[in-house]
């Protein structure tokens, strides 16, 4: 057997950059230190997977007025309550008196709404292709048990757009570390026609420690190469889980969509189908993105042009506890986790 | 019965609650005078603390706001390495409290104040009006017959770094609690002058010993670090966490080296002593599962690093914020 972490350590081959594009990578790969294990040569780089982190400062915005209007509860999860918009986060929001609930699945917004009918209860559904299927069965759900008093504010994204996004405007970018979590939902094939175009090997991950230093090492010896490899096969096929596909499809159709930083990407939305617009609490349009910060860099940091630690705010202006962008607030943010981890590579 | 307004009047109704409550379970000589202070027997330093306990709910899997008001002073007592004696406690009850649960609230404080030799010397009763919420404050005395022997700026260069038991049942049991979620997570909710008297006993030397509550063992150890301008590095793979906690860490995104625990202690010893302190933690009760974790070692100081499962180096900093469930 290859001593693979030997290999990644004593590694002196041609410097190569690898791009991680799931939040949850990110944090996994911080929790088990392995930037200390490989070779100056090899760079890991956060991409645009943390969902908070890509959401643009109007969709916060819309969240902040939906939970100000009286009869509306803005339902959301907790990551969402600290990141600030234009100049409101929810948390400011809830604090001047506006209707914000913590939940921990999308799915909790039924039984608040069963029991109040008198208000209207708005999830914040942000998102990618792991999560949208979670709101296909809140809508499901909600319209099987006549409960009409749930919305949904959409701001939910699809990788491979991004993906692409990242290879055709910046580049050097040398292997993708492909979600784990999307991949299980859409299956591997999806990255075949980025690798092919950009001749750069995927290599689909889990998330465990070793489970990503092995990914790494296959996207290390391939580089140069197209090529998805399947390196989780316990839980993700090459077609991937078609009945939660289905299930989007039945309520979501594809849209453009903004992403902090990056403006509109063509098709790398969801929204809600014409038939069942009535659930929607004013997603459209939602593209505006000022940062409260101007000297706030989450959108190079978002797409590995810069590491965290070269924005000029990190650690001095934005920290955790006042944090200036969404990448320093969730805990899948690239800027968190270099933070918390005094990462330096 | 419901508590109401006059419950905190100073009235008859008062008095009632503190006779069929308070005095029939914390029965003792110095409280049954039932004078404006307690006036009891002393020692030529002493360690005081005071601590506040609004957790909710009330009652969970191994415990109760009652048993963890008294481990709480105790154990901050302990820590200190004085002996706890004697506690106070005040009661601030919402208007509609239930007298039933409030009762089986004071019964448990009495028996782990019985279990961990205090005596409740004084107390007092308000009734403000909201939902029914229960909240105790505890503040305590503890005898220090040496003077004070250790502090968290004591650690040095080769001492060893010990863990009383796993990390994480109290906050996951409490979280399992408000989220709805079945499983047999049991709060380590305890007092901890035991282990702490053990320890003394057998002459072990130790530098500092903190008891790891909110923020988790992280927070305690980057304490330790900076105080003592050292680093401390710790094996994950010695850390205790039971299988299941670590599971459910796992589909929420905890982690338990940040996680709130209500009967466990850190201790750093010097180099000699581990496996004196290790047999002294292990042979108490609450300490059975306890574990040599990591070591102060060379390094940059004020540092905390963890020498992860798969053999990476992370650096630990204090808890930031509060550990959010993953949304993906």
């Amino acid at each position: 057997m290859i001593d693979y972490k030997k290999y990644l350590m004593e590694y002196d081959g041609p410097s190569v950059r690898l791009m991680e594009v799931c939040g949850t990578h990110t944090a996994q790969i911080s929790h088990c230190g392995i930037p200390s294990m490989l070779s100056p040569q090899i760079q890991l780089i956060s991409g645009p997977g943390c969902p908070v982190c890509v959401t643009v400062t109007s969709y916060i915005d819309r969240l902040v007025e939906l939970c100000m209007e009286p009869g509306t509860v803005v339902v959301t999860f907790g990551d969402m309550l600290r990141v600030t918009g234009s100049n409101q986060s929810l948390n400011d929001a809830k604090a001047a008196g506006g209707q914000v609930q913590m939940v921990y699945s999308p799915m909790d917004t039924l039984k608040l709404a069963a029991a109040d009918k008198t208000k209207t209860f708005v999830f914040a559904a942000v998102g990618f292709e792991t999560t949208t299927p979670i709101y296909a069965m809140l809508l499901k759900e909600a319209i099987q048990s006549d409960i009409t008093n749930i919305k949904i504010l959409t701001s939910l994204k699809t990788m491979p757009p991004v993906i692409n996004w990242v290879c055709e405007k910046q580049g050097g970018i040398d292997g993708f570390l492909a979600p784990g979590h999307v991949s299980v939902i859409t299956g591997s094939n999806i990255f075949n026609e980025l690798s092919d175009h950009y001749q750069i090997p995927f290599a689909v991950a889990g998330f465990e420690g070793e489970q990503i230093l092995t990914a790494i090492y296959a996207l290390v010896r391939r580089q140069g190469k197209a090529g998805v490899m399947n390196l989780y096969p316990s839980a993700v096929t090459a077609q991937g889980n078609e009945t939660a596909q289905h299930a989007v499809e039945k309520y979501f159709m594809p849209c453009d969509a903004a992403w902090r930083g990056m403006g509109v990407i063509a098709d790398s939305g969801m929204m809600l189908r014409e038939e069942y617009r009535m659930f929607d609490a004013g997603s459209a349009n939602l593209n505006a993105d000022h940062g409260a910060h101007s000297g706030c860099r989450c959108a190079q940091v978002l797409t590995g042009a810069l590491k965290p630690t070269e924005c000029p705010l990190f650690g001095t202006g934005c920290t955790p506890q006042s944090p200036q962008g969404a990448c320093m607030v969730s805990a899948e943010g690239s800027c968190y986790n270099y933070f918390v981890n005094k990462r330096k590579r | 019965m419901k508590i109401t307004m006059a419950h905190g009047s100073g009235g008859k109704a008062t008095s009632e609650l503190i006779a069929g409550i308070f005095a029939k379970h914390f029965d003792n000589p110095v409280l049954a005078r039932m004078e404006d202070s307690a006036v009891v027997p002393g020692a030529a330093t002493i360690a005081m603390t005071t601590d506040s306990f609004v957790v909710t709910p009330l009652f969970f899997a191994g415990g109760d706001i009652g048993r963890l008001s008294v481990c709480g002073t105790v154990n901050d007592l302990a820590m200190s390495g004085a002996t706890p004696k004697y506690l106070t406690c005040g009661f601030i009850l919402e208007e509609g409290a239930d007298t039933e649960e409030l009762e089986k609230i004071v019964a448990s404080m009495a028996q782990t104040a019985a279990e961990a030799g205090v005596t409740i010397v004084a107390g007092d009763t308000k009734v403000v009006e909201g939902k029914g919420g229960i909240y105790i404050n505890t503040s305590g005395v503890g005898f220090l017959p040496n003077g004070g022997i250790v502090s968290s700026a004591n650690c040095a260069q080769g001492d060893v770094v010990l863990l009383s038991g796993n990390l994480g049942d109290h906050h996951a049991a409490i979280l399992s609690a408000r989220m709805s979620i079945s499983n047999t997570i049991v709060s380590d909710c305890a007092p901890l002058n035991g282990i702490v008297s053990a320890l003394l006993k057998d002459n072990v030397k130790v530098k500092a010993m903190r008891d790891v509550t909110r923020g988790g063992l992280a927070t305690v150890l980057n304490e330790f670090a900076s105080a003592s301008q050292c680093c401390i590095s710790l094996h994950e793979d010695r850390i205790p966490v039971s299988d299941q906690v670590r599971g459910f860490c796992g589909i929420l995104g905890l982690d338990p080296l940040y996680m709130g625990n209500e009967g466990k202690m850190v201790a750093v010893v010097a180099k000699e002593d581990a496996q004196k302190a290790l047999q002294c933690m292990q042979g108490s009760q609450y300490g059975e599962n306890a574990a040599v974790i990591g070591e102060v070692i060379a390094g940059e100081a004020g540092t905390l690093l963890l020498k992860t499962d798969i053999g990476g180096i992370r650096i630990l900093t204090e808890l930031y914020g509060e550990g959010l469930p993953r949304i993906c």
